[in-house]
């Protein structure tokens, strides 16, 4: 796992990262808008998740856990956390 | 948690649904405010399925869900929690969600007789009727107290190893949970439905009655989780935050409402939700005052943004205590 900064994209060619903006939503919100927005990828693809919960810190990657993606790399600024997963290989 | 379990343990292949209505407690009032932030953070649904080993998947139902808590066919709890028609929806959701997928059953962690209107012996088959699932409907829990279902008959589960609870203590479950070496779970009794709350259903019945109608938005529902909710006039409310966590999680409405928040004095961000003349601003100024650390000030100085218009700074006296009604408060 990457330490990433939120709001760059200096770890990722930019083309290879589509970006969902959870911020402001609360759990399980932007796990189900991740849900939902990795459904329409392609294994290998790329999502950097901005959120504002603290609670997404942990339910991402578990998310991601028992759905078969891989966390990349997790950033953490004052009010912010950016997630970037990389979609695995199985149906959500 | 332990249903699936039970299951699991028959070598059934089971994957988890978990569905957001918007009115689950799960992490939200966690999650704003700042004093709960030393809890730990975890969507409980995530952490069940990870320790049990199973995919879950999150259903969005909230413009469904709507119908359920507006009419429900069966009425009401002792709040507004319509359990026995959330129930059959949820179980019926399930059913639909599972038939193209290939999944043969539903399984429930219902038992006999451990809520007094949702789970008694003549509710057990209405949820099953009217959800749709009939037969496919799985109760590991408390099967042997009930007809057998078709997983049982077509020999898909072993009817010999599922379980004869029954009633409110939840000492069987406690038991078996302690057998599967399951030492941490989630609490349970409605405890994660902010309809059973009476405080928070008094809010969902003010929203209603102040705009003459039944309905939401689930922006209404979110907010009716934060903050102070006060009511000085028919035609208004206020919103206004109890602590940083609230303030952070208030200004991402700021734009949609008329907005107030003390400029002299650290204070806490209201929302205004209704229609409120010059009069009303000025009530509204003071009231938000009141709840600043200018509250013993004789002029708070207080920002007033109005959709479409240029914020206005007022400087007000804050409201003393006994000129705010305890009717303010929903």
């Amino acid at each position: 796992m990457v330490h990433l900064t939120v709001g760059t994209e200096s770890e990722f060619p930019p083309a290879a990262v589509q970006v969902l903006d959870a911020r402001g939503l609360l759990c399980p919100l932007p796990v189900i808008r991740t849900q939902d927005r990795v459904a329409s990828l392609e294994p290998g693809d790329r999502l950097r998740v901005r959120c504002t919960d603290p609670g997404t810190e942990s339910d991402i990657p578990t998310w991601c856990r028992i759905n078969g993606h891989r966390v990349i790399g997790i950033a953490r600024a004052e009010d912010e956390i950016a997630i970037v997963l990389e979609v695995g290989g199985g149906a959500v | 948690m332990l249903a699936a379990r039970v299951v699991l343990e028959q070598g059934v292949h089971v994957e988890g649904l978990n569905f957001f209505t918007g009115f689950c407690v799960e992490g939200h009032t966690h999650a704003i405010r700042k004093r709960d932030r030393t809890r730990p953070k975890r969507n409980n649904a995530l952490w069940v399925a990870e320790t049990l080993g199973i995919k879950l998947h999150f259903i969005d139902v909230v413009e469904p869900y709507k119908e359920v808590v507006l009419n429900p066919r069966h009425g009401y709890g002792a709040n507004l929690n319509p359990c026995l028609d959330c129930k059959s929806f949820m179980v019926g959701r399930a059913f639909e969600w599972m038939q193209p997928r290939g999944f043969d059953f539903v399984v429930t962690g219902e038992v006999i007789g451990q809520r007094p209107k949702s789970q008694r012996r003549d509710t057990m088959p209405v949820v099953a009727r009217e959800s749709g699932a009939g037969e496919r409907l799985l109760r590991p829990l408390c099967a042997k107290h009930l007809p057998p279902t078709l997983p049982e008959r077509e020999g898909w589960v072993d009817r010999e190893a599922l379980y004869d609870f029954h009633g409110r203590s939840r000492k069987p479950q406690i038991a078996l949970a302690e057998r599967f070496g399951i030492e941490d779970y989630a609490q349970p009794a409605g405890g994660c439905c902010f309809l059973t709350n009476a405080h928070y259903s008094a809010k969902l019945e003010d929203l209603w009655r102040s705009r003459g109608t039944r309905d939401y938005e689930l922006d209404d529902i979110m907010l009716l989780k934060v903050g102070r909710h006060l009511r000085p006039r028919p035609h208004f409310k206020m919103v206004i935050a109890r602590e940083e966590g609230e303030n952070r999680f208030l200004r991402g409405y700021r734009y949609r409402f008329t907005h107030l928040h003390t400029v002299s004095h650290e204070g806490p961000l209201a929302m205004l939700d209704g229609k409120a003349d010059t009069d009303d601003l000025l009530l509204a100024a003071r009231l938000v005052a009141r709840f600043s650390q200018g509250r013993d000030a004789e002029r708070v100085e207080v920002e007033i943004g109005v959709k479409g218009r240029e914020a206005e700074v007022v400087a007000v006296a804050p409201l003393p205590p006994s000129e705010i009604p305890a009717e303010w408060y929903i």
